[in-house]
This record gives C-alpha cells, structure tokens and sequence, in this order.
C-alpha cells in the first residue's frame, strides 16, 4: 500500500504544492535489431510508442534511454536526435529503455486545473440537491481523494486503492497547512508553497499515514 | 440506496439513451445540453485519469463520488459508455453495469434490426427491460420511488 502523490489547488484552480511520495518505477530494457518492430512517434516533445506492444512496453511508453544513456525529450544527452539515430541501420544493435513517462510539471499545473474545473462539473451535474464536487475518484491503479476548505483551497492526495484513513490524512495535511504555510509572514496567500517545515511535516505524515493506515481521533 | 439516473453513450458521444428514477434536482440546462457537458466531463475524466496514473492501467475509471451521489462508469472495447448515478451507499456497479450491456443492450438493440446503432434508441421494449431491471436492483429503493 502506498500514498503516491499530493497536490494543493489554490481556488482560482492553480497548482500551490505538489510531492510525489513514492512512484512505482515499470521499465523494461531491451535490446532490438534492425528494423525496429516498433512504432514510434513524437508526442508532447517525447518519443513514444505508438504501435507494437510487447513484451512489457506498452503503447504511450516513452523511450527513457538508448544504450545506457539518458534521453531528454527527443535529443539523448549526447545530443543526437531519438528517432533520426533509430532509423540508422548502422547503430544496431541498440538497447532501449522504455517505461510510463513522467509528469513534467507543466503536466502537474495542467492536470490540477482540470481537476479543478471536473470537480466543479461534477456537482453541476449532480441528481440530488447540494452537492459537492468530486471528493473519491475511483480506477483499477489507484483513488483520488479530494478534500475542499471552506476558502476553496483543494488537497489532493493519490493513493493505492487499497489505502486507508486517507480522510484523516487530508485533514491533517489541511492542519499542516495552516500551521506552517498560512502563519509563515513570509508566505503570500494562493501563491506556490515554499516553506521548508510544511516539506518536512507533509513528509513525516504522509510516512505515518502509509505505515498506520490511519491518524488516531484527535491527533 | 437508490438509482438516480442512467446514461448510455456511443463512441461518438451521441446519447443514445437516458432515464431517471429518484432524481430529485433537475440540472439549469436543457436535457441535450447536459449529456454534452456529461460526455464531455467523462472525456476529460478518462485523459486526466490516464494522465495521473503511476502505472498502466487496465480498466482505467470505474467511479466518482461526491458528498451527495455517486457517478459509475463501465465502457465496453467497442466505446459504449454506460454511465449510472446512484447514492453513496452502493458499492462496486462494474457487474450490474455489465449485466445491462451484455443482457439488455446486446439482446434488445444490437440484435434488433429496427435499431439503428449510433442514434438515440427508440425501443420501447428495450426502455421496459432496463427499467424492469432497475427496479429489480437489490439496492433499488422502491420506498424512494
């Protein structure tokens, strides 16, 4: 069981805060001759795959590196471009590393102002009178859990579907919130949270959250 | 435990069916304008869900929940989407929601010449099954009814 990640959404639907706690790697390596019997294509500046899955490498996989060095975008760290280097029959055999790409943090401010504008959807097309937005979202990888203040500040925490006592760790995080963002005189409101303690007692919670499943009543 | 509302989309977004139990708030907009913004809200779900993911998915978005209801997805390969509403207290749909495409949609839309896939459906026998099946549901409150 695991917390993967948390974000905090200002009311205007910004990104304020984000930590990934824990991310499961899947990364497969292998070594190809030529002709490549994949598909690859440049998607949001990233070669990805676009046809052929085997062996563990899916389709939207991205190509992490090639022979062992890194690749940034569409360029490897030497500096070649991914896909003019893979069609060049003279570089094989090569081996690639593929795995699930991650979230560069343009993505994260993205995706929480998505987040921000479903979760207000979701209670315009509620059934039943006043309701809430979004508070669970559900999936076979993993539930998103959603915890709105009264000053519209959003916590989000991503965690195992099978993780408990995530309620109390949104409130506990609101309390940390309160306590070392909002009475830090340094720290101007629904701008991004750099304070060192809120880090430091976000950590230490999220730690004790994952370990107990969840925080005794009044703690 | 109650069902609220049922929608059924094709893989065009076209709303093919639509009907309501105990529905108790009637949403501002007209009815062909919230099966857009519920598409286009389920759309956008699926892309932020896959997004988000730390690992790849296999069924992707089952569920959302509010402090007042409940939203269950089920999407066949073929890109039907059967969306359903009910209260907090039901659990796991992904069955039931099942059950509706494979016993009713399948027997009494794809197998009837006279339905033409990608349009609303007209059925009235597939409208009398799927509401006998509803009803029919454990959790389906006939006091709420």
């Amino acid at each position: 069981m695991a917390i993967f990640s948390v974000y905090v959404v200002n009311k205007a639907g910004g990104l304020i805060y984000q930590l990934d706690s824990y991310s499961p790697r899947s990364e497969t390596e292998k070594t190809f001759s030529f002709p490549l019997d994949l598909v690859l294509k440049v998607h949001d500046e990233r070669v990805v795959v676009s046809f052929g899955q085997r062996d563990g490498i899916r389709v939207g996989h991205a190509v992490l590196s090639i022979n062992g060095i890194d690749v940034n975008g569409k360029y490897t760290a030497d500096g070649k471009e991914v896909l003019e280097y893979l069609s060049n029959s003279s570089n094989y055999p090569v081996s690639i590393r593929f795995g699930r790409p991650r979230l560069t943090s343009n993505e994260k401010l993205m995706l929480a102002s998505m987040f921000h504008s479903l979760f207000a959807i979701g209670s315009q097309l509620s059934p039943e009178l006043g309701s809430s937005g979004i508070e669970m979202l559900e999936t076979d990888t993993f539930k998103l859990h959603c915890f709105q203040t009264l000053t519209g500040i959003k916590f989000v925490v991503l965690a195992d579907p099978r993780q408990a006592g995530i309620d109390s760790l949104l409130r506990k995080i609101y309390e940390l919130y309160s306590d070392f963002a909002l009475k830090n005189p340094f720290y101007s409101l629904e701008m991004p949270i750099r304070c060192e303690l809120f880090d430091q007692n976000l950590k230490l919670a999220l730690e004790v959250a994952e370990k107990a499943g969840t925080f005794g009543p009044g703690s | 435990m109650t069902v609220h509302n049922l929608y059924i989309f094709d893989r065009n977004g076209v709303c093919l069916h639509y009907s309501e139990w105990n529905r108790k708030k009637q949403a501002s907009i007209s009815k062909e304008e919230e099966y857009k913004l519920m598409y286009g809200m389920l759309f956008s779900i699926r892309s932020f869900v896959s997004k988000m993911s730390p690992v790849d998915m296999k069924d992707g978005f089952l569920s959302f929940q509010t402090s007042k209801y409940k939203l269950h997805y089920y999407e066949t390969p073929t890109g039907l989407k059967i969306v359903m509403n009910t209260d907090l207290g039901v659990n796991n749909m992904r069955e039931t929601l099942h059950q509706i495409y494979s016993s009713i949609f399948v027997e009494y839309v794809v197998k009837n010449p006279l339905c033409s896939l990608n349009q609303p459906i007209q059925s009235e026998l597939f409208r009398t099954k799927l509401d006998s099946f509803i009803r029919g549901l454990p959790f389906f409150s006939a006091r709420a009814g």
